[in-house]
């Protein structure tokens, strides 16, 4: 491998773990907002949200990253890319995020709510000051859980175009006629990232558990 | 628009036929993977540090791995060691061993859970291990695990798409070549996105039943 490959490497780990962040940062208010809806019961929107949600739980990445590439510029809105990795990224994490949350807003104790409501609290003061800080702790393990399984389908967006590590690895493998030790490589580099994900997940889940069993 | 989804209706037999493969592989790699989960799962659980420790690593390695990769590695791997395999037979051993690990990891998670006593009770009556594991230890697993597994099957569709990079022809390259045929891209992919939907809900409803069951039993 020379070291033109390395830098290729290099700079496929940089935009994997860009587009990665991008769409973790960007889905987790957005799977937020749509758990609120629902949990809310907002007319209409709430059973929207419902259904965006079982069918992006149920669409691969692949399928909706073309869906994304192509057919957003036939209706007129030019699509970079890279531009549709950020998207479909989004979309596809907001509807696993929206369930995570949701689970935690529904097993919220109502006895909470109630008494920040008898102290005069208002709805915003409630959710900000009462709910939000603990539904973070509940939600934690299972956001951490679907961080680490968007990393795992990052390397679809190599099929719209984007230089990723696996885009890398396709064409150095590709170029040298050898396609396997470009793979071993990339999945060396994935190994390391989506483990660190998996290990914090296992500790924070310890650590409540620990917590629990003091409290 | 309109006329869009009038061309794709005209491409159905292939659309189909894509479902169908879609369908065909999901099921059979499921099939695979649960039973070398079931194979697995018992070696996680092992007393022997040697075949623990060499289960845990496969289980844990796949964990962190992504499917893609994986699918590229067997499908370039296997001929490097002189094996020729068919883009089937590469999907669906991509498909199994992948989500093996997976499977396995999903049982032994509902095996912790697992009350000790009807395990003892087995062990007093003698069973040898294998009876032991196969008719008091894995039925009330299966049905525990019932909902985590059918989580698990929509993931092995999911990652069934990824399979079109290696040109199976499945769901996702169906839509693909109608879209390169007839640059219909929307109606294309939206199709495929609703039939994968339906798979799904397939497969929703099909665990629903089986936790229906999994109640009527206790």
């Amino acid at each position: 491998m020379s070291a033109g490959d390395i830098a290729a490497f290099a700079q496929g780990a940089v935009v994997t773990v860009t587009l990665s962040f991008a769409g973790i940062l960007i889905g987790l208010p957005i799977g937020l907002s749509l758990a609120l809806i629902r949990w809310a019961n907002v007319p209409v929107a709430a059973w929207i949200v419902a259904l965006y949600v079982s069918v992006l739980r149920a669409t691969p990445l692949v399928t909706l990253l073309l869906l994304l590439f192509f057919a957003l510029p036939n209706i007129g809105v030019p699509v970079d890319p890279v531009s549709a990795a950020i998207i479909g990224l989004v979309m596809n994490t907001s509807a696993f995020n929206c369930e995570v949350w949701r689970s935690a807003l529904m097993n919220f104790p109502k006895d909470q709510y109630e008494a920040a409501q008898s102290v005069g609290m208002r709805a915003g003061q409630r959710f900000r000051r009462i709910v939000l800080p603990q539904i973070v702790m509940v939600s934690l393990p299972g956001l951490v859980n679907e961080m680490s399984l968007l990393i795992k389908v990052t390397p679809v967006l190599a099929v719209v175009g984007v230089v990723d590590i696996t885009r890398a690895a396709v064409r150095i493998g590709a170029e040298t006629y050898e396609p396997l030790p470009p793979f071993l490589v990339a999945v060396a580099l994935y190994v390391p990232i989506v483990f660190a994900l998996v290990s914090l997940q296992r500790w924070i889940e310890r650590r409540q558990m620990t917590a629990g069993a003091a409290a | 628009m309109i006329h869009d989804f009038g061309i794709v209706w005209s491409e159905r037999a292939l659309l189909l036929s894509g479902l169908a493969n879609t369908a065909i592989l999901s099921a059979l790699s499921a099939v695979a993977a649960l039973v070398l989960g079931c194979g697995l799962a018992p070696a996680l659980m092992s007393k022997q540090p040697a075949l623990l420790w060499t289960a845990r690593f496969f289980v844990d390695g796949m964990r962190c791995v992504p499917f893609l990769l994986f699918a590229y590695i067997v499908y370039y791997g296997f001929p490097t060691f002189g094996v020729r395999l068919d883009n089937w037979t590469t999907g669906l051993a991509a498909l199994s061993i992948y989500n093996a690990a997976y499977m396995a990891e999903i049982l032994r998670g509902a095996w912790v859970a697992q009350p000790r006593e009807p395990i003892e009770a087995g062990i007093a009556f003698g069973f040898s291990e294998i009876r032991l594991f196969r008719r008091i230890i894995l039925p009330p697993l299966l049905l525990s695990a019932g909902p985590v597994i059918g989580n698990q099957m929509i993931q092995i569709i999911k990652d069934s798409a990824f399979l079109t990079i290696i040109a199976l022809p499945e769901l996702t390259h169906a839509a693909s070549s109608i879209q390169s045929r007839h640059y219909v891209p929307f109606a294309a992919f939206i199709t495929a996105v609703f039939l994968y939907w339906g798979l799904c809900l397939v497969i929703e409803a099909g665990v629903t039943s089986i936790g229906r069951l999994a109640d009527a039993r206790r």
